[in-house]
């Protein structure tokens, strides 16, 4: 999930400064990691998860990723039958400060989307694991599930992502 | 994969838009030091959960606990405390200030009564908007201007040339910056209420537009009832030692139902309230005739000319401008900045240049350019996002009533 026009319109006229640094008080302590992972998902460094199954995987963004975006106001998703490649972006996320790309974190075929996400968005947040998840496919590759992290590194990553900034 | 995390992603996007805009001459110098400033307030937003974020040079609060859509939401039903102190406000002086004054901007400045103050827009040769500004007059001898934050340096250089050759020709004109102050922007139904317990001048006698000087919980304070979400309120310029004082005094006499409130909310609010955001909706190539600001350019002003790009201006306004801004509602994902509008025939008649989806309308609105014709209310259009079209319709401004607090006669 790769955040796009983070503050919306605001971003623009920004005119942020060179520096492209965020001020200390961004680090540690008030900012400690503390969203949920979930134990036998494979996680993306992009925020996706991926709920490996062998005939069909689930996919969504995490909650980490939620938290982030904010209040989610609409979702796109692909049809039925399209294909998604790992890496690539399949969807999008429209929170009220951004609009991300939703990166897939394998291939395969698309064989169902979550059409409750039309009317309500905002299962995103309440359960961005269960109730909100955003399609499943038929894996074309298992093996790119190998290139994925366990809960404990995507754990850490995201520890590591916070504190870095 | 690697190193797309979110945050990182987010900066790489800062930096590209720094980039853009640094090709300007309008580097600040905090920029080239490569530290961001902080305002009186930064320790307070930290301490109320603040997430600073790089702002026009400064680390500005995005958003505290709250939600975007909450804060939103808040001002309109409680009220809202913007730390707006990035802003540049700055006092012009002298017996010869509006007559100066008046050779850049489109005011009517003379005719402005003592204690008001107006929305207005500095131009140039072009007829393109430098700044949006608001300016008050305080008297005959003393303008009172808050400029943008993004616009700063710019908007200094070219008032600070101008005022060099206007003083070359023997004109009595000086300029004060207010860097020993903070701005504070109370906003909301409760601003007045509450910000009447803080002083024992009465409010009930200061209207929209209206500028004053006066206590405030112990400190003088410059006070002129405006604002940027279409709210009653006011924005407060405290000197910047007694700044934390009164937002802690705010929050308090309102028992914490006014919410500090960042620039995310601040965003979504002024869209709502169909202001405009000078970078997105107001640039150095767009006229204020065609940005609607008509309205703006006082009467004395049509006739006599006599700001720069005049001519252009007022062709424009004699002959209608080729494009105007215009309100859009529509369906599917959010249009933003960029997006393209398309008429009925899937031409390209358009851009959108803010938008997003609406916390108290729960609905997608946003502002744009459009060829005169399809400006009216109630035209269709079609918005292109990530390369589909989704349905829209040129809607009037502002998107959520103004309440501004005027004479009922």
């Amino acid at each position: 999930m790769a955040l796009r026009l983070w503050a919306s319109s605001t971003a623009n006229a920004l005119r942020i400064s060179t520096s492209g640094r965020l001020p200390s008080s961004f680090t540690p302590l008030s900012r400690l990691f503390s969203s949920s992972v979930v134990d036998g998902l494979k996680y993306a460094s992009s925020h996706e998860w991926v709920k490996p199954d062998a005939a069909v995987a689930t996919i969504g963004i995490t909650d980490h990723a939620q938290d982030h975006l904010g209040e989610v106001v609409f979702v796109e998703l692909p049809e039925c039958g399209s294909s998604v490649s790992q890496g690539e972006s399949f969807g999008a996320v429209e929170s009220v400060k951004a609009t991300s790309d939703i990166n897939s974190p394998i291939s395969g075929e698309v064989v169902e989307i979550n059409t409750k996400l039309t009317e309500t968005p905002g299962l995103i947040n309440s359960s961005s694991y269960e109730d909100g998840w955003m399609i499943k496919v038929k894996p074309s590759t298992p093996s790119e599930l190998e290139s994925l992290m366990s809960s404990s590194e995507y754990t850490k990553f995201c520890e590591e992502e916070d504190a870095s900034h | 994969m690697k190193g797309s995390g979110i945050w990182q992603f987010r900066q790489t996007l800062l930096r590209r838009i720094s980039q853009q805009s640094a090709k300007g001459s309008n580097r600040s110098f905090a920029t080239e030091a490569g530290a961001l400033k902080k305002t009186a307030l930064y320790d307070f937003h930290v301490a109320h959960g603040g997430k600073m974020v790089p702002f026009a040079g400064w680390s500005m609060p995005i958003q505290y606990k709250d939600s975007i859509m909450e804060s939103s939401v808040n001002c309109r039903t409680n009220g809202s405390l913007f730390d707006v102190s990035h802003m540049c406000g700055l006092s012009l002086k002298g017996k010869d200030c509006i007559p100066f004054l008046e050779t850049l901007v489109i005011a009517d400045l003379a005719a402005l009564k003592n204690g008001t103050g107006t929305l207005t827009v500095f131009t140039n040769e072009k007829g393109g908007a430098i700044d949006d500004s608001v300016i008050a007059k305080v008297n005959d001898k003393h303008l009172y201007i808050v400029v943008n934050a993004g616009c700063r340096d710019k908007d200094l250089e070219h008032i600070g040339k101008h005022m060099e050759l206007f003083k070359g020709k023997g004109g009595d004109v000086d300029w004060h910056i207010h860097d020993e102050r903070s701005l504070l922007a109370l906003q909301g139904p409760l601003a007045a209420p509450v910000l009447q317990f803080l002083t024992k001048d009465d409010l009930g006698k200061l209207y929209f537009g209206e500028f004053t000087t006066l206590d405030i919980n112990g400190a003088e304070c410059f006070l002129t009832r405006t604002g940027y979400t279409g709210e009653d309120g006011f924005e407060i310029s405290v000197p910047s030692e007694h700044a934390v004082d009164l937002a802690k005094a705010i929050i308090e006499k309102s028992q914490g139902k006014i919410r500090l409130t960042g620039l995310g909310a601040r965003d979504s609010l002024r869209l709502e309230a169909g202001l405009c955001l000078y970078g997105n909706d107001m640039e150095q190539h767009v006229t204020p005739v065609e940005a609607g600001l008509n309205w703006a350019i006082g009467k004395r002003r049509r006739a006599e000319g006599g700001f720069l790009g005049a001519d252009v201006i007022l062709k424009q306004l004699a002959e209608g401008p080729a494009v105007k801004r215009v309100g859009l509602v529509s369906t599917g994902p959010p249009p933003r900045s960029h997006s393209e509008i398309l008429g009925s025939t899937g031409e390209k008649i358009g851009e959108v240049t803010s938008g997003g989806f609406s916390p108290f309308l729960k609905k997608n609105i946003a502002m744009g350019y459009v060829k005169t014709g399809n400006h009216k209310s109630g035209t269709n259009v079609k918005l292109l996002v990530r390369g589909k079209t989704h349905d829209g319709v040129v809607t009037k401004m502002p998107f959520v009533p103004a309440k501004y607090y005027k004479p009922t006669s």
